[in-house]
């Protein structure tokens, strides 16, 4: 192997071990230097481009919260114009994404820019203090979804961005997730490479606003997709295509146990109510996507 | 520091922060088992592990922040976390 040049650079400021860096570094092994990205504010936009450093080798610009789908179609439209051929490519927290920024996302995909929309889903605004975001699953404890007394945590359940996004008519949408780095770099590539509007949801646990060591970042990610509380797959013109299967689907206590901002399920006593619910959130996702790999026992 | 037009930087200039002063934990590559698998280079967040001349791959200490994601992963256990002394 030659010496690959890193398009993300050392020397930015996110935690150690830290998911959505990870993801921004892989993000651009997949879509190669001929590309444009536009961010957003975030956690991602904070860490990497504090003023006169930046960690980007590739134009890259921000300009509001909410704009960043709409700033990436004016770029699109302009390249357009211009008969060029750099990739445009949107990487936005899920703050930007599910909330503040759902308006510019909606009149992107309707009108069709040929961009490719990736969000580093980490379930919380992180990067002004863990308040909760669209993205947050059931029952998590944000600081502004404490749970205490008089409550388990946030009480709603998590938006499915990746439907509502597939019903706008976006050509590709898939989720992914940074414990599998390899399927991740893929993903890129193919909606990089597919004419778009295509959307990209990549789950990219946070050390800090999730409560576990900065060491177990992928070991999180991965407990997710074996629990079935992320499922990874593909969408092709709405239509479900690939979906990463699960020999044997662990519990769901695996994935929350480790983590603090669902630590009011384990004490002082196991919540078994709300456990459950968590469980059937899992079971829901694995039966509507199919996950569970028949596997044959041996008598 | 002067600003330039549009807050532009330089590509790549983060590189003049080096955050291996925040490590706790440093990563100690040993070589013994390592079957050049390339694996921490992948999920090294800061970017800071590349290849070398000799295939085997090497941590950046100017850089690496100590997080253990390499040693978690390393799939025959070939880095050990040790406390950093300065």
């Amino acid at each position: 192997m030659t010496e690959e040049c890193e398009l993300f650079e050392c020397g930015h400021r996110a935690c150690g071990g830290c998911g959505p860096a990870l993801a921004a570094r892989l993000i651009l092994k997949a879509t190669g230097e001929n590309t444009i990205v536009v961010a957003s504010t975030g956690c991602m936009e904070v860490f990497s481009t504090p003023y006169p450093e930046t960690a980007w080798k590739v134009p890259w610009i921000h300009s509001l919260f909410e704009n960043a789908a709409a700033v990436a179609s004016g770029i699109e439209a302009s390249l357009k114009k211009q008969e060029r051929d750099e990739h445009v490519v949107c990487i936005c927290g899920d703050g930007a994404t599910f909330d503040i920024g759902m308006l510019c996302i909606s009149g992107a995909f309707e009108r069709g820019h040929d961009i490719t929309y990736i969000c580093y889903d980490n379930e919380a605004y992180m990067n002004t203090g863990i308040q909760r975001s669209g993205a947050t699953p059931y029952d998590a404890d944000t600081t502004t979804s404490p749970a205490g007394k008089c409550s388990t945590g946030n009480p709603r359940p998590k938006k499915d961005l990746p439907a509502i996004l597939a019903a706008h008519g976006a050509t590709y949408v898939a989720t992914a997730s940074i414990a599998y780095p390899n399927d991740l770099i893929k993903k890129v590539q193919r909606a990089v490479s597919t004419h778009g509007p295509n959307y990209i949801q990549v789950h990219a646990p946070c050390a800090t606003g999730w409560g576990f060591d900065g060491s177990q970042t992928i070991a999180v990610g991965r407990l997710a997709i074996e629990t079935g509380l992320w499922v990874n797959y593909e969408m092709m013109n709405g239509e479900v295509e690939r979906v990463r299967k699960v020999a044997h689907r662990k519990p769901v206590d695996d994935y929350l146990s480790v983590q603090k901002r669902f630590r009011h399920l384990y004490r002082p006593g196991r919540n078994e109510d709300e456990i459950a619910k968590i469980q059937a959130i899992a079971d829901a996702n694995a039966k509507k996507f199919g996950i569970d790999l028949n596997v044959v026992k041996e008598e | 520091m002067g600003l330039n037009i549009g807050c532009a930087a330089a590509p790549g200039r983060a590189r003049d922060n080096k955050t291996g002063s925040w490590r706790v934990f440093k990563p100690v590559f040993k070589y013994d088992k390592c079957v050049k698998c390339g694996l921490c280079e992948v999920v090294c967040p800061e970017g800071c592990v590349r290849e070398g001349q000799d295939g085997y791959y090497h941590p950046d200490y100017n850089y690496c922040k100590g997080c253990g994601l390499c040693a978690e992963e390393c799939p025959v256990d070939d880095i050990e976390l040790v406390q950093e002394e300065k």
